[in-house]
């Protein structure tokens, strides 16, 4: 297993090389030079050159991409120009809240979708299974970003019960039970989308496995309904539901940007659409080149799981 | 087509999705014609009002803007917007997966090597990335959102490419020395359409989305032109005092979404074949019982008890009498033997006795299986459940295929006790290594870990015999428990069977197609064709004179060792199919015996002398008298 682990963090490696190399030929693919982006247009062309060379602009691009990449390899990512300090420190303490919304979301979505994908499964054509297959298109269907206004309006201004906004109370202690208060309507508003998804595999798979000869033995050899579905059907269904899960986790990570706007959360989300608005490319690069890393990581624990759960692949 | 769109209509959601679609199509479509005020005027004076007032239908926006007008010119934009990503996408994507996937090789390992690198970031990040190079902007937006949804087409259409460029008629053109390009355009790109279009049909949903989603951010449109989703982004700051500035954008993106999901599921649906059959529904814990007739009364013969069991296959309209008025007994101890040609009903005879008949489409419409005396059909489930296994086990053919893969087999055994009795996992381990031993597993305190993977097909084969064995039941019934092992195999696999027939007293009912198992192992066969019981007896009685030609031509299917030289018989035609069986000898068609007689009326099942046999004109007629 550890020698599984490995293996995959290696082969981690070119796809964090590669990461790095689209990133920097999108942001390389800017028209106009960043240096007036940063001056303002009534910056003098003395100036702009100045920081073209403190930049590094004026090297060509292959070695511009070696320089930039040598210094995030030390954990060197720049410095925001639009907030004035380095974009590491930004990013790490924007992606702490942007991690606790989108974990949230993402452990919801994957008990409620696989749940409501199971017992939909189960009751197939049955009155439950209609309804759920209702409540999940109608889930998919939705804009994040609406349903997220819409139960702001309903939950927190109309029955009162959840703060409008934010990840802390503005006075009082920034305590578990505050930011619980605070946390509950945007992981949830984000976690609708992926529960859809993860609800209709999840029924598709389970009732792939449902026909296959090891459920009819577990049957002929009496164990219960609730046993049959949960542990026989669910356990092989899985092999199939958890690459999903490390899809979900992908949109649960980047679809947390409409809500963090929504909700004024203060994530990696709304860090980067800020950015993208004063044209901070530094602090974008970072922030995208930093959290598709995490995610390349995030797959892995997710091969990791996979290999765990099924012994039949090769570790 | 015609037949695609007949299939599609017949759908009724993906119609009603349909419909709204083609509603909010036209309307779009004519906005332009509409008495419509104009969307970018602004009037201060009138801002914010509310639904339903006097020239404004929907009311106004923060701007005094008619909502109504907005909604259906930004309705026309993101429609237009999502449409052109989604060919954008499905164009390139198709272009990129058909490459890869036709010229294989380097080139393909190259692209796809790029599609995944793509596919490794967070599908909104990258969006995300490619707008903040671009600037905003809704042009911008397109060609962001139409970027990162090209890998999902590539990889989508590069399987089915890779399955076609190999293909008998690919490889004539290539012979006919038509260049490459003309083998994509008038071979492989008319076979791959229909994969494009179900790709599409499921991600313009998410494409409109998307567009409307980076409009939200204001990274798309700008003012003063609109889309729904710069619609929703502009309303946000007024949600708490004008909400429905926000409802009504916001609506009408979940209207559009939700139709073209529907539709795309529709699409899905009709093109692809396999769901098509409606064949993805599971089987429930227990077969259906619709019993009509009157239940027979319990005659007391033996342990286990069949009578007149009627099981029938419910596909759409027809009707499949797997099983008509099978009857059949077995005592403790005893070895009845069920042959037949597969589709004879022998399996669905077994499942029946304790529910396992797949259901739908399986139901039992009549007869009565009687364990020691009381009725098992439409008993409750949880007394059925309660015998599965404790009284009435089962060892099923394939055991790759019929064990757990991802438990292993000692958890799987424990599970077999643990259904039925509580006891410790110390206890459940000691038992399972006991059963591995009794079905001689060497080495069962490793074994017991195993996965069923890590086995041989005979090993395996023995842990489903240790599994039914786990509780001592009073009857094994045996699917053909040999049919997917060897010869020499298959030879310890029965006589670990007998032995255990014979030292624990265990009623068995053996279904196989292979007369000689039969012969080592059953005292009375059965022998089936097309759901009936064609001939019945002693095996030696039957082995020695059978009466009914079926069962002549079964044996002479059989090699005998040392007389190699006799051909063997394969029985000419094919055993009918069941929905529509012909009156009178089902086997009539295929039988060398068979007169006008036989097509008449029904045949019965003639007993006499411990023996029985449906036919008009029994081969060996004589044979008691002959013994």
């Amino acid at each position: 297993m550890a020698g599984y682990i490995l293996k995959r963090l290696l082969s981690a490696i070119p796809v964090l090389f590669g990461i790095t190399v689209i990133v920097f030929l999108i942001m390389a693919l800017i028209p106009g030079d960043p240096a007036t982006a940063i001056l303002g247009a009534y910056a003098t062309p003395e100036n702009v050159a100045k920081l073209n060379r403190d930049l590094g602009l004026d090297k060509p691009l292959a070695q511009q991409y070696f320089i930039w990449l040598g210094n995030i390899l030390i954990g060197d990512f720049g410095t925001s120009f639009a907030l004035n300090r380095p974009v590491l420190d930004e990013v790490l303490e924007r992606f702490n809240a942007t991690l606790i919304l989108a974990g949230t979301a993402f452990v919801l979505c994957s008990i409620f979708g696989i749940v409501a994908g199971v017992v939909s499964a189960a009751n197939q054509y049955g009155l439950g299974d209609k309804a759920i297959t209702f409540v999940v298109l109608l889930g998919i269907s939705i804009p994040s970003f609406f349903l997220g206004m819409m139960m702001i309006l309903f939950f927190a201004v109309n029955l009162r019960m959840f703060p409008v906004s934010g990840m802390w109370p503005i006075y009082g202690a920034r305590d578990l039970s505050a930011l619980i208060s605070h946390l509950t309507l945007p992981a949830l508003a984000l976690a609708v989308v992926a529960t859809g998804v993860i609800a209709r595999l999840t029924r598709s798979a389970m009732l792939e496995v449902l026909r296959q000869d090891y459920i009819r033995t577990a049957r002929a050899k009496g164990v219960p309904e609730r046993g049959v579905i949960w542990r026989h059907a669910l356990k092989a269904a899985m092999v199939a539901i958890i690459p999903v899960l490390g899809i979900q986790a992908g949109f649960v990570l980047s679809g947390a940007v409409y809500i963090e706007i929504v909700f004024q959360w203060p994530g990696v989300g709304r860090m980067l659409v800020d950015a993208i608005l004063k044209r901070d490319i530094l602090l974008v690069q970072g922030g995208v080149v930093f959290v598709a890393a995490c995610y390349v990581i995030f797959n892995i624990a997710v091969d990791v799981a996979q290999s765990m759960l099924d012994p039949r692949i090769k570790t | 087509m015609i037949a695609f769109l007949r299939l599609l209509s017949r759908n009724r959601l993906a119609l009603a999705g349909g419909i709204v679609m083609l509603c909010v199509v036209l309307l779009a479509l004519i906005a332009p014609l509409l008495p419509l005020a104009d969307p970018d005027v602004t009037n201060t004076a009138h801002r914010f009002k509310t639904p339903f007032t006097e020239g404004a239908l929907l009311g106004t926006d923060h701007l005094g803007r008619d909502l109504l007008a907005r909604l259906l010119w930004g309705t026309r934009l993101s429609l237009m917007v999502g449409f052109a990503a989604a060919m954008i996408a499905a164009t390139i994507g198709a272009a990129i997966g058909i490459i890869a996937g036709y010229f294989g090789g380097r080139t393909d390992n190259l692209i796809m090597r790029g599609v995944d690198m793509l596919m490794a970031f967070p599908y909104i990040l990258l969006a995300l990335a490619i707008v903040a190079a671009l600037g905003p902007g809704l042009f911008n937006a397109l060609i962001a959102v139409a970027t990162v949804n090209i890998p999902f087409f590539a990889r989508n259409i590069r399987g089915v490419t890779v399955g076609i460029a190999h293909r008998e008629f690919v490889d004539a053109a290539r012979l006919s020395g038509m260049s490459d390009a003309r083998i994509i355009l008038t071979e492989i790109l008319p076979n791959v359409v229909p994969v494009i279009v179900i790709a599409m049909s499921t991600t313009i949903g998410w494409m409109i989305l998307e567009t409307a989603g980076l409009s939200f951010l204001g990274l798309g449109s700008q003012p003063p032109q609109a889309d729904l989703g710069s619609m929703l982004g502009e309303a946000r700051s007024a949600l708490i005092t004008n909400p429905y500035t926000s409802v009504v954008p916001g609506v009408m993106i979940l209207i559009i979404v939700m139709a073209i999901n529907l539709l795309g599921d529709g699409v899905r649906d009709a093109l692809d074949p396999r769901l098509k059959s409606g064949a993805l529904s599971r089987p429930m814990a227990a077969t259906l019982v619709n019993r009509t007739g009157p239940v027979p009364e319990p005659k007391g013969n033996g342990l286990l008890e069949v009578q007149d069991l009627e099981t029938q296959f419910h596909v759409k309209n027809r009707v499949y009498k797997a099983i008509d008025g099978v009857s059949l007994h077995v005592k403790p101890g005893e070895c009845l033997g069920i042959i037949g040609e597969s589709g004879s009903g022998k399996s669905v005879t077994a499942l029946s006795v304790m529910g396992l008949v797949a259901s739908p489409p399986g139901v039992i419409t009549g007869g009565a299986v009687r364990y020691d005396g009381t009725d098992l059909i439409g008993a409750p489930y949880k007394h059925l459940r309660e015998m599965r296994g404790k009284n009435v086990a089962y060892i099923f053919q394939d055991p790759l295929a019929t064990l757990h893969p991802l438990y292993k087999v000692g958890d799987q055994l424990i599970e077999a006790i643990r259904s039925h009795y509580s006891i410790s996992s110390a206890e459940g381990r000691k038992k399972a290594i006991d059963l591995l031993r009794a079905v001689r597993i060497p080495n069962p305190e490793k074994r017991i870990s195993d996965y069923p993977h890590e086995m041989s097909g005979g090993m395996r084969q023995r842990v489903g015999i240790a599994m039914a064995l786990a509780n001592d039941p009073d009857i094994i019934i045996a699917d053909e428990p040999t049919t997917a092992l060897d010869v020499t195999v298959q030879a310890q696999i029965l006589a670990l069977l007998d032995d255990l027939r014979k030292t624990r007293g265990l009623a068995i009912v053996f279904i196989t197609h292979d007369f000689g198992v039969v012969a080592q192992l059953c005292d009375r066969v059965a022998v089936m064709y097309a759901g009936r019981i064609v001939e019945e007896g002693p095996t030696k009685a039957i082995l020695d004179a059978p009466m009914h030609p079926y069962t002549a031509r079964l044996m002479a299917c059989v090699p005998e060792l040392g007389e190699g030289k006799r051909r063997l018989e394969a029985i000419p035609g094919l055993p009918p199919v069941v929905d529509n069986l012909p009156t009178g000898c089902a086997f009539a068609e295929r039988c060398h015996k068979s007169q006008t007689a036989c097509r008449g009326s029904d045949i019965a099942l003639v007993f006499d002398t411990g023996r029985a046999v449906r036919c008009l004109f029994p081969d060996n007629p004589n044979a008691e008298a002959a013994q």
